[in-house]
């Protein structure tokens, strides 16, 4: 079953930036694109188990804080190496301030 | 096997299995070989002195092309195989057990062996680093109450040394030098990782020479020079590394601290290409200085540029220097070479973390070092990374202050 979770507040992400989200024992990372709308991944990275949350947004890029494997955080896509497994993502909303994930 | 000449590659480590994955990414459709001596399929060797140690007595390899990706990208990986020369008049390479493999261009990733202490080549309990057998051999030996020494202190030293703390070993490290990690880390940085061994137990002594290391009924002793000794049950040499030049040497390439290569990694026969551990190149960021890095990202950076370079590409390297180092919950990240450097800006970022901005005579930044908990400097020294490329002369006011984004000064 799928849920709608508040990950944070709107504006807790700085544009262009994420910020790691825990929930439940799994962790997600929280984007917010130049364009201002937000994303959801998984919180590591499919290479190694790194927070991507430490690493750098870039357009819509996320890469690895450790590898540089790099990401796209709105579809997930795997963009080399050593990263070669997409990322799963998760649709997000803004929700009466709340920046809401919905998780299954 | 191969009778047409295609794209040989000696070293099958992170190097040499990267630019064998280009090759075929690139487009290239004839015969490629990956020579390795070693059993194993392609791995990354960073986790050989960090997670490895410290997961499960049973630990596997990270490889990095199983067989079934090796096999549909058409990439003949020889294990346990030796180059013994190149023949470059007949352009082959010769493995020891005589066969001759055609090459239409060679790239030579033949990385470092561990540098030897003389005194104990022959002895079983004193250690060496560098291959997934070696750190196997290792993790067998540190169980808790083992009495680990660490001779040099530099990277796998001090990565090791951390490990096996975790594992509870008594450890000591001794380092030749004034300081640990003299070469390429900034005193303040070293200071702060020296700091967090001691205050894991770690005994460091630095400025201290060997004398030898002998066997004795309950392990071995490890004498100073000084007069001191330090009993133990395993001993690893971790003293640096010296780059496998040897096939290179005997066929006639040049060699100046590693394989020399252009700025195309090509070597003075336009035939052959180096690239990784065992090459040194001219870094253009520092008018064209010449070095050599043992680093992940350099090898994998270099071997995908080989790659491209062997089939025409004509792309000069333009890579800033980074590597990273994990000892306990510290993270080490270094992009640029700091000894560049003539004037240091600090950012204190809170929580234990610290960015040193090293900035040229002419205000260029440079190198910048960051050490804090877990990955909290990568976001900075990434963009560090990137200012360095653009050869900025970011303000130093801003370098200092941890609320100026470093983001902002890309846009500058």
């Amino acid at each position: 079953m799928a849920d709608w979770v508040a990950a944070c507040d709107e504006g807790e992400v700085d544009e262009e930036d994420v910020i790691r989200f825990d929930h439940e024992g799994r962790t997600f990372a929280i984007y917010r694109s130049p364009d201002d709308e937000y994303f959801a991944t998984d919180g590591l990275c499919t290479h190694e188990h790194v927070h991507l949350a430490d690493g750098l947004v870039m357009d819509d890029i996320i890469e690895c804080p450790k590898h540089n494997g790099r990401f796209n955080y709105k579809t997930g896509q795997a963009k080399g190496a050593p990263a070669c497994i997409n990322l799963r993502t998760y649709p997000a909303k803004v929700e009466g301030g709340k920046i809401m994930i919905r998780i299954d | 096997m191969a009778s047409e000449p295609g794209m040989v590659i000696v070293g099958a480590g992170e190097c040499g299995a990267r630019a064998a994955l280009t090759l075929r990414e690139e487009g290239y459709d004839g015969p490629v070989t990956l020579i390795g001596r070693e059993p194993h399929l392609p791995y990354e060797r960073p986790p050989l002195s960090k997670d490895l140690m410290l997961g499960t007595e049973h630990p596997a390899a990270r490889i990095v092309i199983d067989e079934d990706r090796l096999k549909k990208a058409g990439i003949d990986h020889l294990a346990r195989s030796e180059a013994a020369a190149i023949d470059r008049q007949a352009r082959h390479v010769v493995l020891e057990n005589g066969l001759r493999l055609p090459y239409e261009k060679l790239l030579l990733a033949t990385g470092c062996q561990p540098r030897r202490l003389p005194a104990v080549a022959n002895n079983s309990r004193c250690v060496t680093l560098r291959t997934f057998d070696d750190a196997l051999a290792i993790r067998t030996h540190l169980h808790r109450g083992v009495r680990l020494v660490v001779v040099g202190g530099g990277f796998i030293g001090l990565e090791l040394a951390a490990a096996a703390r975790q594992l509870g070993c008594p450890v000591t490290v001794l380092e030749a030098q004034p300081r640990i990690l003299m070469r390429g880390v900034p005193e303040e940085i070293a200071g702060i990782i020296d700091a967090r061994h001691a205050a894991h137990g770690v005994h460091l002594h630095c400025g201290v020479s060997i004398e030898a290391i002998t066997d004795t009924p309950a392990g071995i002793a490890v004498e100073l020079k000084d007069g001191a000794a330090i009993e133990a049950d395993i001993a690893l040499i971790g003293i640096g590394a010296v780059p496998e030049t040897a096939l290179a040497e005997r066929a006639g390439l040049a060699v100046e601290n590693g394989i020399a290569v252009d700025a195309f990694l090509q070597t003075d026969d336009p035939a052959v290409f180096a690239a990784g551990d065992c090459c040194s190149f001219p870094l253009a960021l520092y008018g064209g200085r010449r070095v050599r890095l043992e680093a992940w990202r350099n090898a994998q950076e270099q071997g995908a540029l080989a790659a491209r370079n062997m089939l025409g590409a004509k792309e000069a390297h333009a890579a800033v220097p980074w590597f990273w180092s994990d000892q306990y919950d510290l993270g080490l990240q270094i992009a640029g070479l700091p000894d560049e450097g003539r004037e240091t800006v600090r950012r204190d970022m809170g929580n234990g973390a610290l960015i040193l901005f090293h900035l040229a005579a002419d205000g260029r930044l440079v190198a910048a070092s960051g050490i804090g908990p877990g990955n909290t400097v990568a976001k900075d020294i990434r963009l560090a990374e990137m200012l360095i490329a653009r050869r900025a002369s970011p303000p130093r006011d801003r370098l200092a202050a941890p609320e100026a984004k470093l983001k902002t000064l890309l846009a500058a």
